[in-house]
């Protein structure tokens, strides 16, 4: 699997994640690059249409960060996105998308190290998982 | 006299229902009749595919097919009517987005013959005979159409113009198609032949529906006595309206049952995305472990999402530009 180069989307918030993301970019923390980045205002702006779009366009994994709760700036949207995607995450397992396909995280504006730390784990998990194949069926079921 | 235009029906992978719609026309069948000549109809009369495989191409006017593909014997059917039609409409959910058959995408062929031929409790098979292709019975090849890996809806194996949408179709949308094909009076091609709106924008409960719904606990219909006249959200019934088109007269609704989406998504929404977001959203909690529990008041998100189209979702269907 050396070779495998996985697409990873990540949808981060303007005023946490982006920021954050931003800084490491500011302080030359590298991260991999196979985590693509598209800002949003809100997490709770990313609806589940966007994440399953991403898939089918060939994510081999797609991440969303926000503010930590409590933090945001629209004061609940990241918990409206907590609470979609606890749902979403339930519906992708039985598409036979696995569970550590899907991230939702948070990540404030000075946690750039965090970011740093979750885009390596993320782009890990996935080489290790693998490309992701959407054929119309499930051909063997996951938890 | 000017020669009516020919109507054919066919029924693929499906249940019958859609057929029985066009019965439930009542009087108005003789109307369809008198203003149609039906060619081909294998459910209710005598034909056979030669009937059709002579006839010139485009000689049909419309040919309505319901049923998902799921055989080779279907797709064969299905693609020889395209080339005598001037017009196929996929008529229903099952060829308009697989339907209740697409459901078993969420399980693999080998699983489901498994299931059904070898291991279910009901079943008495010592030689382990599932079917095949090809088989020799008594000295004779005998034959069966190859069965496909994936459930398509009509429109992942050819052109389809129109769409009816419904698990069946109301007799009210089906007429209108009808009267719509006669009179020469179609919409845009590609068009779902009913409203773009969601069930809830004619429901009679919309006016029960708070300014914003919460959910603390989601209830299946069979665990409490729904109250006839309140918006099923409100009582924290999942009700398929938000994410569902318009137009079926809610019946079921009527009849004191949640909507479970069989019109389809509404006009440029993917049904399960929308319902996730719709439900989410209205959650009530705000601790990890407390919304886990809150949604794992739906057993089966995909099955209740996607009930009438599973094709037809962004993710289970074929992503054909890849593989």
């Amino acid at each position: 699997m050396d070779d495998f180069n996985p697409a990873i989307i990540a949808f981060v918030c303007n005023w946490c994640s982006y920021a954050g993301a931003d800084k490491a970019g500011g302080q030359k923390l590298p991260y991999p690059s196979n985590v693509k980045l598209i800002r949003v205002m809100c997490s709770g702006r990313v609806d589940p249409q966007f994440v399953m779009k991403a898939f089918r366009e060939g994510a081999d994994g797609v991440m969303v960060l926000g503010c930590h709760p409590g933090d945001c700036h629209y004061r609940n949207g990241n918990m409206k996105a907590l609470r979609r995607f606890k749902l979403l995450e339930r519906m992708l397992s039985q598409l036979g998308i696995e569970k550590e396909r899907f991230k939702l995280d948070w990540v404030s504006a000075g946690e750039s190290a965090r970011f740093q730390e979750l885009a390596k784990k993320m782009t890990d998990t996935i080489k290790k998982l693998g490309p992701l194949h959407l054929r119309g069926m499930v051909e063997s079921e996951v938890a | 006299m000017a020669q009516k235009p020919k109507v054919a029906f066919y029924w693929c992978a499906s249940c019958g229902g859609c057929e029985e719609t066009v019965i439930d026309l009542d009087e108005k069948v003789l109307d369809v009749v008198a203003a149609v000549d039906i060619v081909f109809w294998p459910c209710a009369m005598d034909f056979k595919y030669s009937d059709i495989e002579t006839m010139a191409d485009g000689s049909i006017a419309v040919s309505f097919i319901n049923g998902a593909i799921r055989t080779s014997e279907q797709e064969h059917v299905a693609r020889l009517l395209r080339n005598k039609s001037a017009l196929v409409v996929a008529f229903g959910d099952c060829a308009w987005m697989g339907g209740i058959p697409a459901l078993a995408n969420l399980k693999s062929k080998k699983g489901i013959f498994n299931r059904s031929y070898l291991e279910s409790p009901t079943i008495v098979n010592p030689e382990k005979i599932v079917p095949l292709e090809k088989s020799v019975y008594k000295g004779t090849e005998v034959t069966l159409p190859k069965f496909y890996d994936t459930v398509y809806k009509l429109d992942d194996i050819m052109e389809v113009d129109y769409y009816l949408p419904g698990c069946p179709p109301t007799a009210k949308i089906v007429a209108n198609a009808l009267a719509a094909v006669v009179a020469g009076q179609l919409p845009e091609r590609k068009s779902v032949l009913a409203s773009d709106k969601s069930l809830c924008s004619s429901c009679s409960r919309n006016e029960t529906k708070p300014d914003s719904v919460i959910i603390k606990e989601f209830k299946r219909i069979h665990q409490v006595i729904a109250d006839p006249e309140t918006c099923f959200l409100a009582q924290g019934i999942v009700c398929m309206g938000p994410s569902t088109r318009d137009g079926c007269d809610y019946p079921c609704i009527k009849g004191n049952m949640p909507c479970t989406g069989c019109f389809g998504p509404v006009a440029g929404a993917d049904q399960g995305a929308r319902m996730t977001a719709a439900l989410g959203g209205v959650i009530e909690s705000e601790e990890e472990a407390d919304i886990e529990r809150v949604v794992s008041g739906i057993p089966d998100p995909a099955g209740t999402f996607y009930r009438y189209g599973l094709s037809a979702s962004l993710l289970g269907s074929k992503r054909k530009d890849k593989i």
